[in-house]
């Protein structure tokens, strides 16, 4: 398998599969502001969705629209993190996905706004800014909510204790990241990781939470070798129109 | 339209306060939160701007119950966008009922436990996804009917927030209109979702009107003071007159063997829909009902911690400089 292909499906997966779990929460948000400002990042999500699958397609060469690889791929082709298929689960462990996921997600794209190859660059520099609004805004809400009342802050921390074993995935690179590493597409998931280490734990300390001192680290969303039983329940229904009525145009 | 059957309040004010608060009115004069308003016009103002906020809101859930199943990536940011779009609504609803002098939590609650409405449409339930395209042709199609004229209305933040509204709400009809034309120029099993969802969307959207008003006197206060601006049988016919040439061109067929046009009064004839049927869907008992309702409690109730936290983490903050002093 090409491997820029499986590069872009990883970026492209997650952002989609994210999207479409913040977009569940639509209409049932804790706060009005909250049902505005949710459906906000799953757009942006999505939109960048689009972007990357639309390039991944072209890369594959197979005759595929972005949302040919959106709708009628099966769970062993995504390439998106554990993390995100993880299920909303109560407020605090959607915003708490959220935070590491972006935290990675922001340098992640800064980086690749240097990339060697030019659509990538150019899809980052557009997504780049929307991921900077994801990171302040769903940092702000770790922090508001660790140093709320008891029991936002009990929840919070079992969100964290929950989803930390998830956070790694993103920094363990195998042979498509050494592959793009080598022609400077994209950075070593490696390098990324004491920023990483920093930032969460800064923002941690301000929302009075303790990080889990476990490394472990989950793995098998974006190589596909082994995801969740939760992604086949999402693609159940994400999938099911295009599925159900395969000769219909939308 | 989302304020249905709203009561007009008595009123018991000063008599000639209240004759130079009409002559304001009939000049075409805005009232504004501070201006003096007789306690009927307020009331009334509050009960007719919270059931419309609280149509938006609950009206989020039918094409919510959408989102997750939209077939394209396109089509998912369109509705994803067009929901938000009815969340700020909402918002700016419920900021113009404050200026009344009720809190956005009160009218809330008075949503949860039952003691305010919210439009009749919403309990019904979305079933393909041809009723996220006939949810926008004719529910969007039928509240801008209301709207449009309610920019000019009396009370100031109302008229405002309407003309805010209107603008993304004939996006939204178009963008409806839009899916009904795919739908019906696809294939067989989307033309038969399109006509299905004209056939259920089509009286209950008759019904978002409310009944004929002209006799009522709550209507004839409304008018009098500018927060109505038509009769409900006027923008029924205007409704039905704009809508049947659009299902006409989509090749569809409204579910009324009496629709034809009236070459003398220059509109459509058309039948009522079952009345009885609506006042049941007022008093609980449409199909959707008992979940809308379930589901609007539910996320307030699991909402309570965040909100609350949220409180705290901002009474810190505010508190921090004074401590640190
Ligand atoms: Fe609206
Ligand atoms: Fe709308």
């Amino acid at each position: 398998m090409d491997a820029k292909f499986e590069f872009l499906c990883r970026m492209g997966d997650s952002t989609l599969i994210l999207g479409h779990r913040i977009s569940e929460w639509c209409g049932k948000a804790p706060v009005l502001e909250e049902d505005i400002a949710l459906p906000n990042i799953a757009l942006d999500l999505i939109g960048q969705t689009q972007m990357w699958l639309a390039y991944a397609a072209e890369v594959e060469g197979a005759g595929h629209t972005a949302d040919d690889l959106a709708m009628r791929r099966d769970v062993w082709d995504f390439r998106n993190l554990l993390l995100v298929e993880r299920p909303n689960g109560d407020f605090a462990q959607t915003m708490t996905r959220q935070f590491l996921f972006d935290a990675w997600h922001l340098p992640m794209l800064q980086a690749l706004t240097t990339s060697s190859d030019k659509r990538i660059a150019e899809i980052a520099a557009k997504a780049v800014k929307e991921a900077t609004y994801h990171y302040e805004k769903s940092s702000e809400m770790v922090v508001a909510l660790g140093d709320g009342t008891e029991e936002s802050h009990a929840r919070m921390q079992s969100a964290l204790d929950l989803l930390w074993p998830f956070a790694g995935e993103a920094f363990v690179s195998d042979t498509v990241d050494h592959e793009m590493a080598a022609t400077s597409v994209a950075p070593t998931p490696e390098t990324l990781w004491d920023d990483y280490e920093a930032s969460v734990k800064d923002i941690l300390s301000r929302a009075t939470l303790t990080l889990p001192k476990a490394r472990f680290a989950h793995k098998g969303g974006k190589s596909g070798t082994m995801h969740s039983e939760h992604l086949g329940h999402l693609l159940t229904q994400m999938q099911w129109l295009q599925r159900a009525y395969p000769d219909a145009r939308w | 339209m989302y304020a249905q059957m709203i009561k007009s309040e008595a009123t018991q004010d000063d008599p000639e306060k209240l004759a130079a608060f009409q002559a304001r009115i009939d000049a075409g004069d805005t009232i504004e939160p501070k201006d003096w308003m007789p306690e009927g016009y307020r009331k009334t103002l509050i009960r007719q701007i919270g059931q419309h906020a609280h149509s938006e809101i609950v009206g989020q859930l039918p094409e919510g119950n959408w989102i997750t199943r939209a077939p394209t990536l396109e089509r998912k940011t369109i509705l994803l966008a067009k929901v938000q779009d009815e969340a700020g609504h909402g918002l700016y609803l419920y900021c113009a009922a404050e200026t009344l002098g009720v809190s956005r939590d009160e009218l809330t609650e008075m949503l949860l436990d039952g003691r305010m409405k919210y439009s009749s449409i919403f309990n019904y339930p979305t079933l393909t996804w041809a009723d996220m395209g006939a949810v926008g042709w004719l529910v969007d199609g039928a509240a801008i009917m209301n709207q449009v004229p309610l920019q000019r209305t009396s009370y100031g933040p109302y008229a405002r927030a309407m003309v805010r509204i209107c603008k993304e709400e004939s996006f939204h009809q178009r963008q409806g209109f839009d899916i009904m034309m795919k739908m019906a120029n696809g294939t067989a099993a989307q033309r038969r979702m399109a006509q299905d969802a004209l056939n259920r969307f089509w009286y209950p959207s008759l019904m978002m009107f409310g009944p004929s008003d002209q006799d009522s006197v709550h209507s004839a206060q409304s008018m009098k003071w500018r927060i109505k601006m038509n009769s409900n049988d006027e923008l029924r016919q205007k409704f039905v007159d704009q809508t049947a040439p659009q299902a006409a061109f989509l090749g569809l067929t409204v579910p009324d063997p009496d629709l034809c046009w009236n070459e003398e009064k220059g509109g459509y004839d058309f039948s009522q829909p079952d009345w009885d049927e609506f006042f049941d869907v007022l008093r609980g008992n449409g199909p959707c009902n008992t979940e809308r309702l379930a589901e609007q409690n539910r996320a307030w109730d699991e909402g309570k911690w965040v909100r609350e936290g949220l409180m705290a983490h901002a009474a810190k903050k505010n508190a921090q400089p004074i401590a640190a002093e």
